[in-house]
């Protein structure tokens, strides 16, 4: 079994807003652009445009029904990738040592040539957050675009996750949240971020930003607008008045 | 074991090269990065598709569609090589011909027609983003029948909000993202204008303001929407103007801005027997006349110093004039539009719409901003700031897919400019050429002469009777049945009619349908399977109704199946486009901007971008502007065109980089200019497009700011500057209402005066949705929707084999009470029933969700054999479209009269008021009606896809 670092330098994640997220999709497929040209081997498609499509993706978008108990039911969109766990079991269930947690900045890979495609670590992962490869009989998953955001290839601006650079609704955040003051860990201190299953053990370095309270109740007391006038009439006489004022 | 960590390069190379042009995944147009890399052979291949961060639309972030776009053009269904059809219509057999085989059949069935009767060709042109291309093609071989999809899309948005207010939603206008402190989103396609809103509710949301989100389905922006308003579908113009009685009669409006900026001052002629009943009154020089408060006497509304009256009237040879704002205060001030009167019409409580409308009040007028930014106004006054009112809304097809969507699409405009928000610091600001009122927009033409152009452009806006498209016999002049008394004011045509009336040979035969990028035989039809059988229906005679289909497209949809030739169109990374200032621009509220798509990989197929196959068709037809003195062709492809054609003098489809002259020597502009032999390579230099920003004085009060008028007149966006003021009061309608009340020589049809009378009001009325009185809203007493998902547009992304993992089914959606009354389980299907059609289709459960709304997503379903699928393609097998239970007519009441599914004053597609009912059936494992399988004519797509260019 293989061990994870004793601790790491960074805890490089993403934030995720959960109270902008649109559940566009962008990040998938932006996600899947970069990762399947770049890092590893191909992100592929079997039976690609046929009755069951089947490929490998590493950030999918789920979307859920809220029912309160009073109002409408709410809908919210719930991005989901690798969180790069610093009790990562995904790594310590890993019989070859193909899966491992970076020592300076806490990214959880995959070295593909080690790899057997066991599939024991998809199991370990309480979230769900790995995929075989249905062609290529790898296993893929989040790299938070470890060949971007150190690319000296790259503008400076754009050495960030694919999904990060390209989320419409800026739902999305990058940094290292080892970090207290970084702009992701203030973010998270701001909005109330939290961990996704806390109760796993795993400790996420991912942290996704509550949705904001919705459908306020309306307040039957409240005052609604005070009429000027009650007939047309009456109206022109407030509407003379109120010209006269200007 | 202790781990030894694997070294990796955390520096790989990006690409080779990165090309920058346009996307075109949707009509969202963003820019784009296209990193390209050598392939194997030493071939440059497109390896990664990123936003492009300095464009102005998108701002470097891009959507799923755009994301996913290499996928697109790599798609199985791209069409490789002209091709005439071999087995009957509808087959998909095709042999494959070379483009001279393709022009010589097109000119054969062509050139007949223009020498002899030119309207015998119907050219309707689709999703197309080179109108003013297209149509001055059309307009050069001198049919009437030209539009592109407006009709059956948006075009009561878009006329309600020109008519109005010179500008409508997205690409004429935008909210001020930056400074609006209350959004409300009416219903809207999630795949239109998308990374523009997608943005800017993250900005809205980063600052905490707040949206409020009004839609029959929460789902995407919905979801986000502090506050979610399931509306009753049809009822939005009624909830609209109850908030309009709630703010008038509080008297929250901006008076000074409806006496300064819009009609509300004008003075309205009350004599019922007059021949101008309900016209404005004029000054002798045609200025609407106002009453000055100043001086209490009449003046035209624009004079220097003029403070107008909004609460005017006169008496003048005996009629009494009262201004507009009156008329305004009397309807709507009626408990007809009480909330307690409308409540239980919309599906809200009264006192949540009084609750809104308080919202709306306080943050116009208590949370008011200022700009300390002097500008001065037409009339020559100066202002020392610029007030805002930082309300601002959007709305698209939601609303105006209704047939009552051209008013309730005004009513919004009148909230909007009761509260002083259009034009104002964080309300909604035009894009240019925008403003731009229906007056400066063109009348439609209709002469035709055989041999020779078409009179003047097809489409318009009209004012009265005298500018509808009729033949000196009082029928339709265009076989789509546009500008006439059924729908007047049709300002985009109506796409949508044409196949059924080609097929009824009413108002006439033609001879030959031209269509582009337009799924007519599929998603973008109503009544689709009569549609099929329409275009492949024979005569006694054993001929084609419709003798000959011509269409052109990039891939291998329904459509090009019922065509007999077919011209093979580009991807988007294979062509040249321009993204024009003539056309729909790419412009922000604080620029102008135009941009280009250009072939940063070659086509690998024997295709051709559509436009340059018209103009090589338009040469060998000989048509006007087409070919020189000499009948040599004139354009060698669309690129020549776009950079050597001028509109006008000195303006040109693109604004960048144009030829001037300065102190004696030749230099470079923007704006009017000759043509430059290297504008293509500048744009390209430039990443794509060009931009020329508005001066801050200008940035807002755009129609009536004199600093906006004269810089609109240096780019060349018009001649003079052209200040107008908003209609409240929309005339052109009142002159038609007045020809059904008997007035004047061109009178309607007497079955159609009093619908003319009851829906073309001049001011904003909601009535129900017509299919209302034409089906028992007892026996289907459930609406039924569509709307389309962000990470697909059209039925274009079923063939893009990321895309479909995430969109390829489309369950309908039940809400929880007819859920429960009908006990659905999950795996469920069920018959879905409407007064025309049925179809049997698997159904799901959702909660947010209007309790007497179902709705589905569209275009997923797929006919077998279309897009390069596999036959057994869940898109085939368990997708459907609810377009078969839609007929372009409503149903026969009993008047002996068939009534189209219309808009009656635009003539949009009424694809919202659809009514229906459901029951539960036993599963028939495959949706129904389960269309028989066209023969692809391009094969299937491969079993894996592994798409990596490098190594």
């Amino acid at each position: 079994m293989t061990e994870l670092p004793a601790s790491t330098m960074k805890k490089l994640g993403l934030v995720i807003d959960l109270d902008t997220c649109v559940g566009c999709h962008a990040c998938v497929t932006s996600c899947k652009g970069w990762n399947t040209e770049n890092y590893g081997a191909a992100l592929s498609d079997k039976d690609a445009y046929g009755a069951d499509p089947v490929g490998s993706f590493l950030n999918r978008i789920h979307s859920f029904e809220i029912q309160p108990e009073t109002g409408p039911a709410q809908t919210v969109h719930f991005p989901k990738s690798c969180l790069h766990c610093e009790d990562a079991p995904c790594v310590t269930v890993c019989p070859t040592g193909a899966s491992y947690k970076r020592v300076e900045d806490g990214i959880v890979l995959v070295n593909e040539t080690d790899c057997i495609g066991c599939g024991l670590c998809a199991w370990a992962c309480p979230y769900g957050a790995r995929e075989m490869d249905p062609v290529e009989q790898v296993m893929k998953k989040c790299t938070l675009c470890v060949d971007r955001i150190y690319n000296e290839n790259l503008p400076e601006e754009d050495r960030q996750p694919a999904c990060v650079r390209t989320c419409p609704a800026g739902a999305r955040h990058f940094g290292d949240l080892g970090d207290p003051d970084s702009d992701v860990s203030r973010l998270v201190a701001e909005r109330g971020g939290f961990d996704l299953m806390p109760e796993q053990g795993t400790k996420p370095v991912n942290k996704y930003l509550p949705p904001r309270p919705k459908d306020e109740q309306i307040d039957v007391l409240a005052p609604f607008l005070e009429p000027v006038a009650a007939t047309p009439s009456g109206f022109l006489g407030w509407l003379d008045k109120a010209l006269e004022k200007l | 074991m202790t781990f030894q960590q694997p070294k990796i390069d955390t520096s790989p190379k990006v690409s080779d090269e990165i090309r920058k042009t346009t996307c075109y995944m949707c009509a969202c147009r963003c820019g784009i990065n296209v990193h390209l890399k050598k392939d194997t052979a030493g071939e440059m291949q497109v390896a990664y598709i990123e936003g492009n961060r300095d464009h102005p639309v998108n701002k470097g972030v891009l959507c799923a569609k755009g994301s996913a776009g290499i996928m697109q053009h790599l798609s199985p269904a791209r069409l490789r090589a002209p091709m005439k059809r071999t087995g009957p219509r509808g087959s998909g057999e095709f042999e494959e011909i070379s483009w001279d085989e393709a022009y010589d059949i097109a000119v054969k069935w062509l050139k007949p027609i223009r020498d002899t009767a030119p309207e015998k060709l119907a050219f309707f042109t689709g999703r197309d983003q080179s109108q003013s291309f297209t149509s001055w093609w059309a307009q050069a071989f001198g049919t009437p029948n030209y539009a592109a999809h407006g009709g059956f899309c948006s075009v009561n948005m878009a006329a309600a909000g020109i008519y109005t207010m010179g500008g409508a939603f997205w690409e004429f206008g935008q909210p001020d993202w930056d400074r609006t402190k209350l959004f409300m989103l009416f219903g809207v396609a999630e795949d239109h204008d998308s990374n523009p809103i997608k943005m800017g509710l993250g900005k809205l949301k980063k600052r905490g303001a707040k949206v409020i989100g009004v839609n029959p389905i929460r789902s995407g922006y919905n979801a986000i929407a502090d506050e979610w308003v399931g509306i009753t579908p049809g009822t939005d113009g009624l909830f609209i103007l109850s908030l309009v009685h709630c703010l008038m009669k509080a008297g929250k409006v901006d008076l000074p801005y409806l006496a300064q900026f819009t009609n509300a001052p004008v003075l309205v002629n009350e004599d019922p027997d007059s021949a101008e009943f309900g016209l404005l009154l004029t000054t002798e020089d045609g200025k609407h006349m106002v009453i000055d408060r100043a001086t209490g006497k009449p003046a035209a509304f624009d004079a220097p110093g003029v403070r107008p009256d909004l609460a005017g009237t006169l008496r003048k040879a005996g009629v009494t004039h009262r201004s507009v704002f009156q008329h305004m205060a009397e309807k709507y001030l009626d408990d007809a539009y009480a909330p307690e009167t409308v409540a239980a019409q919309i599906g809200l409580p009264a006192n949540r719409i009084n609750r809104i409308a308080a919202d709306l009040a306080r943050v116009a007028f208590d949370e008011a901003i200022e700009i300390d930014q002097p500008w001065t106004d037409f009339r020559g006054t100066r202002h020392e700031k610029m007030i805002g009112r930082p309300v601002s809304f959007h709305a698209m097809r939601g609303i105006s897919a209704h047939s009552n969507g051209f008013q309730t699409c005004r009513a919004l405009h009148i909230l909007q400019i009761l509260l002083g928000s259009v034009e104002t610091p964080g309300g909604m600001r035009f894009k240019p050429p925008y403003p731009k009122p229906a007056t400066a927009h063109p009348k439609p033409h209709c002469k035709v002469s055989p041999g020779k152009p078409l009179d003047g452009p097809h489409l318009g806006f009209t004012h009265g009777p005298d500018d509808l498209c009729l033949t000196a016999d009082g029928k339709p002049a265009r076989i789509d049945k546009a500008f006439t008394w059924e729908n007047p004011m049709s300002s985009h045509g109506m796409m949508h009619m044409v196949i059924s009336n080609a097929h009824a040979g009413d108002p006439y035969k033609i001879d030959t349908l031209f269509m582009y990028m337009a799924n007519m035989a599929w998603n973008s039809s109503m009544n689709t399977s009569g549609v099929m059988k329409m275009l492949s229906d024979k005569d006694e005679t054993g001929e084609y109704v419709i003798p000959h289909i011509i269409y052109s497209d990039a891939y291998s949809s329904e459509m090009v199946a019922f065509a007999d030739l077919i011209l093979p169109d580009t991807t988007y990374l294979e062509r040249h486009d321009c993204i024009s200032l003539l056309d729909r621009p790419i412009c922000e509220a604080d620029a102008a901007a135009d941009a280009i798509r250009w072939p940063v990989v070659e086509p690998d197929r024997n295709v051709k971008g559509f436009q340059s196959a018209l103009i090589d068709l338009g040469a060998r037809l000989g048509l006007p502007g087409f070919v020189t003195e000499t009948g040599a062709q004139k354009f060698k492809d669309y690129a020549d065109y776009i950079i050597n054609h001028e509109r006008r003098p000195g303006v040109g489809p693109l604004a960048g980089w144009r030829v001037g002259v300065a102190e004696g020597q030749s230099t470079l502009q923007h704006g009017r200019g000759g043509p430059n032999p290297a504008q293509l390579d500048e744009y390209i230099k430039n990443g794509g497009f060009w931009v020329g920003h508005i001066p801050d004085e200008a940035l807002y009060y755009k129609p009536w700011n004199m600093a906006y008028q004269d810089w609109a007149v240096k780019i060349g966006l018009f001649d003079k500057p052209a200040p107008y003021i908003f209609s409240l009061w929309c005339e052109p309608l009142r002159r038609f209402q007045l020809a059904a009340e008997g007035h004047g020589t061109r009178q309607p049809p007497d079955h159609l005066r009093e619908r003319i009378k009851a829906t073309l009001d001049p001011l904003p009325i909601w009535y129900p949705p017509l299919e209302d009185g034409h089906v028992d809203p007892v026996e289907y007493p459930i609406h039924a929707l569509t709307q389309r998902p962000m990470a697909m547009y059209h039925s274009w992304g079923s063939q893009n084999a990321w895309l479909r993992q995430i969109h390829g089914r489309n369950p309908l959606y039940v809400p929880t009470k007819l859920w429960q009354q009908h006990n659905f389980v999950e795996g469920d299907w069920a018959r879905v029933t409407s007064v025309h059609g049925e179809i049997t289709v698997p159904v799901a459960h959702m909660a947010a969700l209007n309790e007497d709304t179902i709705w589905t997503w569209n275009a997923i379903g797929k006919r077998k054999g279309a897009w390069a699928l596999e036959n057994d393609a869940p898109e085939t097998t368990k997708g459907f479209l609810l377009n078969h239970l839609i007929h372009e007519l409503l149903p026969a009441r009993g008047d002996g009269l068939r009534w189209s599914n219309s808009d009656p004053i635009t003539g949009q597609a009424a694809w919202f008021d659809l009514r229906v009912k459901i029951e539960k059936v036993r599963s028939p494992g495959h949706s129904y009606p389960d269309i028989p399988a066209q023969t692809s004519p391009v094969g299937h797509g491969p079993a894996r896809v592994s798409q990596k260019v490098g190594k």
